[in-house]
């Protein structure tokens, strides 16, 4: 075997040189994790396509039907029956799927950035690399997290301009309040994926390994839900859907905040 | 300058102290070994020594008082962990820039100068190299960090007797050609006798004997002679291993004595040899076999101060 030589050390010692960059973090980040970050925004996008084609004709539909005149008439009638039994179905299914995306986010994005890591051992390779643990783990879920939840925003407000007809056609108990339309639309949902992914990296961190913590992630978002649903929006001290969705988004984005710095703390105390 | 130094240190897993009374003080330049069975508790001082994990009790100070896990501290040290040391899914190149991209100090064409020269494809996914290639894609990561200590935890275990030897041969290089100090942990005794110049025995969580290889060795010697007279000299010396067998028939019948007796002593260098006895050199695996057969010590620090024994006295 042929052994070859180090050259010179540089000159420059360790102590003098300046940080790493942040954005060679983000090479790194894309690089491991290039497939959820081509993979998520791939869905969206097909996802983005259909909502497309199906929005247009879900405009059209309504625009006959809100044409139509005089109501009472059985065309009109007619139109409005075919909007409910076709239309509207589809759009629910869509508002359906549109509750599961962040869950499943969490659970596939989120759970898996650490515990993988933790699980394989390759911990014990990033962390000890120059840039430290806190800087490895915040650049990673702050530049994952921020890619996610922004190609989610994206994609909900071409979801609010496709389910809008139905809000206008005032299905019966639905409003843009309703629970399953109010956090698709405006900035909840991008929240709502941001903190789904706080909590799958958070529980990923705390279990160690892929499965449990996709499981718990998904239960603790499913409860976390269920608590803004049921207690929290009820009590927002502000009315209209604006300053609502302003409340929902501040809080999510504070506790998405705090798991990410809880995470990096709890870090230093659980390796090796 | 201490590359490693330690004091009390402990650290306890739920109700099991994995290592404890642990104090080191290991300069600069050495290749030392860490040697110890499986659960002597070496991979939880190579862990505490690379940041990776906080001591229950005492203290720990890397590269001249850098204390261990501090980025000046990350920044010196290069470890490659036992088995999974690298992203099995990640190409050898992917591997040399995500390396190159964490660490302030890299030395990129060195690594893609030796992956040549290993011949190992850089497009190849790390997770499809043979094991020995695997460990080399670790090493090369980790020296092209030019660290100032190295430490190895295990590098070793899954190699093949031709991958060990030409491991430990780009180790030496590096020692020689950049100055690295290295810490190598292994329950592999043969291969580290040739290279290490500095020894430390873990069992039982506690180190047994550490020290400069040299030192340790004009520092103890086998003492041989009739078994009936080695009580008396166990009393008197610093006895590390007590063999006594009996010896072949013709020796037997020729001597008239039933048995002898094989003591490793801990002697200083003026230590006379007893009467009727022969001394022998011993080798540094013996010795570290010798600490890690030795029946638990009352007070290990003894051990690791040989000196204070002598005071004693």
């Amino acid at each position: 075997m042929t052994v070859i030589s180090l050259p010179e050390r540089p000159g420059t010692s360790a102590d003098r040189l300046p940080p790493l960059p942040w954005r060679r973090m983000a090479w790194v980040t894309w690089r491991q994790h290039r497939s959820t970050l081509i993979a998520v925004p791939a869905l969206f996008g097909a996802a983005a396509v259909f909502l497309l084609i199906a929005g247009l004709k879900i405009h059209h539909d309504y625009a006959a039907l809100a044409a139509c005149h005089p109501s009472g008439s059985s065309a009109c009638q007619a139109l409005n029956g075919s909007f409910n039994s076709s239309d509207w179905p589809m759009a629910n299914a869509v508002d359906i799927l549109m509750q599961l995306a962040p869950a499943l986010i969490g659970a596939f994005a989120g759970a898996p950035v650490l515990a993988r890591e933790l699980e394989t051992g390759t911990f014990r390779y990033a962390w000890t690399q120059g840039i430290g643990r806190e800087r490895w783990i915040t650049a990673k879920l702050a530049l994952l997290g921020v890619v996610l939840a922004a190609v989610a925003g994206a994609f909900s407000q071409l979801f609010a301009w496709f389910f809008d007809p139905v809000i206008q056609q005032q299905q019966p108990g639905l409003t843009v309040l309703s629970a399953t339309v109010f956090d698709a639309r405006g900035v909840s949902f991008a929240a709502w994926t941001l903190t789904a992914f706080a909590i799958g990296a958070f529980c990923g961190l705390l279990l160690r390994r892929t499965v449990p913590a996709m499981a718990v992630g998904l239960g603790s978002y499913v409860a976390l839900d269920l608590l803004a649903w049921l207690v929290l929006r009820p009590r927002y001290p502000v009315g209209g859907f604006w300053p609502k969705q302003l409340v929902e988004g501040g809080w999510l984005l504070s506790l998405s905040v705090l798991l990410i710095v809880a995470t990096v703390r709890l870090s230093r105390k659980r390796a090796a | 300058m201490n590359v490693i130094e330690t004091l009390g240190l402990g650290k306890r897993y739920r109700d099991t102290w994995a290592l404890r009374d642990c104090t080191l003080s290991i300069p600069e330049g050495h290749m030392a070994a860490l040697v110890g069975p499986n659960g002597a508790g070496k991979s939880t001082l190579v862990n505490i020594l690379a940041g990776l994990a906080v001591p229950t009790t005492g203290t720990v100070a890397v590269l001249g008082g850098r204390p261990a896990g501090s980025p000046a501290a990350l920044d010196g040290i290069a470890y490659m962990a036992q088995d999974a040391p690298v992203y099995k899914n990640l190409s050898a190149a992917d591997m040399v820039h995500i390396t190159g991209n964490l660490n302030r100090l890299f030395d990129e064409p060195y690594a893609k100068r030796r992956l040549a020269e290993l011949d190992i494809p850089p497009g190849k996914k790390a997770g499809r190299l043979s094991g020995g290639q695997q460990a080399q894609l670790a090493l090369t990561l980790a020296l092209a960090r030019r660290p100032r200590l190295l430490i190895l935890d295990e590098p070793l275990a899954a190699l093949d007797p031709l991958a060990r030897r030409d491991f430990l041969a780009t180790v030496m290089v590096a020692m020689a050609d950049d100055g690295v100090s290295v810490l190598l942990s292994s329950h592999a005794l043969a291969e580290l006798e040739r290279v290490a110049d500095y020894l430390v025995v873990l069992r039982g969580g506690e180190p047994r004997v550490a020290g400069q290889a040299d030192d340790l060795l004009t520092g103890h010697r086998v003492l041989t002679g009739p078994a009936a007279e080695a009580d008396a000299i166990a009393a008197r010396a610093s006895v590390v291993q007590d063999k006594r067998a009996a010896s072949g028939f013709a020796s037997r019948s020729a001597s008239g004595s039933a048995s002898q007796a094989h003591l490793l002593v801990r002697v200083g260098a003026d230590d006379p040899v007893p009467p009727g006895w022969e001394a022998h050199p011993v080798t540094l695996e013996e010795l570290a076999l010798a600490y890690l057969r030795a029946p638990a010590d009352p007070n290990p620090q003894d051990q690791l101060h040989p000196e204070r024994i002598e005071a004693s006295r």
